[in-house]
């Protein structure tokens, strides 16, 4: 009998161990170009942060990691904030933002004496969209925020058909819903029964088929069944975003530490490089802005 | 379950009988053990929200802005959206696989019900993404058009969807109640005088309330469980239904929406958490449910 019990105990045991060591194993970070981290601080690039800008640093990483196949590069994306944080614990080299540092994260980094450098990487811009057969190709930023906020609720009101706008939201964890309440709602609730699709080709469809839905997506999902809306007089392109004349634009940031590892360096001066800047094109981004 | 267990009788086990008896003990510890850790983990990583908001006010607010500046965890219109297509689906869903049910199994004949069963089990099968992509392509345009909606994905649509997925499986498991129900009560109910509708409708169809009690709340654990199809044609917005044509969020398809690019340990994360917590709690509700009456059936 004793023997029997240790038998199960152990088995208990084994798997709990087991079921743990998965369970932490899911807390890792994902490895980019399916190649293995090497952990050595110095060797290995780590970037984290941002999920807008988490399909361009992967893209870019594959790419590095066909033209240098000795470094190596590990992405993941945590959010912003998250990236920050772990760049000024040191945790990684690179952190992706989709916005400037908060004075918080200034405070954080003198306390912890480290400093941040800043290096704009991409433009991302956001095009309004509506139904191909909807009249209205033209909203002020203010219209845009009375839409969302539910203060204009129907297209008469803007010059359109008698019907009632329904308002389409990406998902609100996405970076792209992150954009539009920052620029067009300045940080105000939209109204809470505006729909939610989860990516922008899934906005883009809803749009198509409803001449009622006005939705928001980045550049690469232009195209096809809906008609783009100029936003205060200008249309979204990426010539438009690029120079900063498009209103729904923001500059995408890379941050490093002025000690950063060679491999980080290295790794920054490809994203910002030639090579790096051609991939932003096929990910809806517009190079970033020489200042 | 039962006292005697027989390996404890058997005065000498065979290695091999050794070796399978500690196979399936491994495989029920498994089982167990993933069940136990898989509630542990979700109630641990639940319980971080408590840091930010108090649970009365997840459980009662209706604001759901997770990532605003300060954020709202407020769960009850994701909770209501879940309650609401979950009911509305069963109101089309159990008339239906109920009436299904009877006909397969009292009035059929054998060769249409030798055809009709595999085909109603085998729509249980059909991939629910399949469905979901029927409501956003097919009824969706066709409710705004016939009934002059501003949307068509809604509460409606997912019920209609949800609907068709639980009809299978309540039709499948109805039939094998109504088939339970022993022959000699009905041949008693016939030598009684008793016609074919008043035999179906006063004796077979009572003695099998609780199985069929039990089907329909299997079925509608489906519904309340499925994610792609409400994520899909429910619209997903954050509200209180006040009719079948409002948008909704059910609590599946916000997590299914929102985990991916959730920073793991945020407020919002444990948010996320906390509804499936929730969610936990009403599908273990209509598994104890249906486990209830299904024990009072073979009982009775």
């Amino acid at each position: 009998m004793a023997k029997n019990w240790a038998i199960r105990l152990g088995a208990v045991l084994g798997l709990a161990l087991l079921s743990f060591w998965a369970l932490w194993d899911l807390k890792g970070q994902a490895t980019a170009g399916g190649r293995a981290a090497v952990p050595a601080r110095g060797q290995t690039a780590r970037i984290s942060g941002s999920t807008t800008l988490l399909p361009f640093t992967q893209k870019a990483a594959e790419e590095y990691l066909k033209k240098y196949p000795h470094e190596s590069v590990t992405v993941s994306g945590t959010g912003s904030g998250e990236g920050v944080k772990s760049l000024i614990d040191g945790v990684v080299d690179l952190a992706a933002s989709s916005r400037d540092l908060s004075p918080e994260e200034v405070d954080r980094a003198k306390a912890n004496r480290v400093t941040l450098v800043r290096h704009a990487v991409a433009q991302d811009g956001l095009a309004v969209i509506v139904q191909a057969k909807n009249p209205v190709r033209a909203l002020t930023m203010g219209q845009l925020k009375g839409i969302y906020l539910g203060e204009i609720l129907n297209w008469r009101d803007l010059g359109g058909e008698d019907r009632v706008i329904v308002p389409i939201n990406r998902d609100s964890s996405s970076g792209t819903f992150e954009m539009w309440v920052e620029l067009v709602l300045h940080g105000l609730k939209h109204r809470p029964d505006a729909q939610v699709q989860s990516s922008s080709g899934a906005v883009a469809y809803a749009v198509a088929g409803n001449r009622h839905a006005i939705g928001y997506v980045g550049l690469g999902f232009l195209g096809g069944e809906v008609g783009l809306v100029a936003v205060d007089g200008v249309e979204a392109s990426l010539a438009t975003v690029e120079d900063g004349s498009y209103p729904i634009s923001r500059p995408l940031y890379v941050f490093s530490r002025v000690d950063a590892s060679p491999a980080a360096q290295k790794f920054l001066d490809f994203l910002q490089g030639p090579e790096g800047q051609a991939l932003l094109g096929a990910e809806g981004y517009a190079p970033a802005r020489r200042n | 379950m039962s006292k005697e267990e027989p390996i404890l009788l058997t005065p000498k086990l065979s290695p091999t009988e050794k070796g399978a008896q500690f196979f399936f003990l491994a495989c029920a510890i498994v089982a167990l053990g993933q069940m136990f850790l898989i509630t542990v983990f979700l109630l641990a990583e639940a319980g971080g929200l408590l840091a930010t908001v108090s649970l009365p006010e997840f459980l009662f607010s209706k604001e759901w802005y997770p990532t605003y500046r300060p954020p709202e965890f407020g769960a009850l219109a994701l909770i209501l959206g879940s309650v609401a297509v979950t009911i509305c689906s069963s109101l089309i869903a159990a008339p239906v696989g109920l009436a299904l049910a009877v006909y397969l199994s009292c009035l059929a004949g054998r060769r249409v019900r030798e055809l009709a069963k595999p085909a109603v089990e085998l729509m249980a099968g059909i991939p629910s993404v399949v469905l979901g992509f029927i409501g956003l392509v097919v009824v969706a345009p066709f409710l705004q058009e016939t009934l002059d909606l501003p949307t068509g994905l809604n509460v409606l649509n997912a019920s209609v969807i949800l609907a068709v997925m639980a009809i299978p499986s309540i039709a499948s498991l109805g039939e094998d109640a109504l088939t339970a129900v022993p022959r000699d009560v009905q041949d008693a109910s016939y030598a009684l005088g008793a016609t074919r509708w008043e035999t179906i409708f006063k004796v077979t169809v009572p003695a099998a309330t609780s199985g069929l009690s039990t089907a329909v709340i299997l079925g509608l654990g489906r519904a309340l469980g499925e994610t792609l199809v409400v994520l899909m044609v429910a619209g997903g917005a954050a509200q209180i239904p006040t009719s079948i044509f409002d948008s909704v969020r059910p609590l599946t398809a916000t997590l299914a929406a929102e985990m991916g690019e959730t920073a793991i340990g945020s407020a919002h994360y444990h948010a996320l958490f906390a509804l499936g917590v929730v969610l936990f709690v009403l599908t273990m509700a209509f598994n104890l449910l249906a486990y209830w009456l299904g024990r009072r059936w073979r009982r009775g």
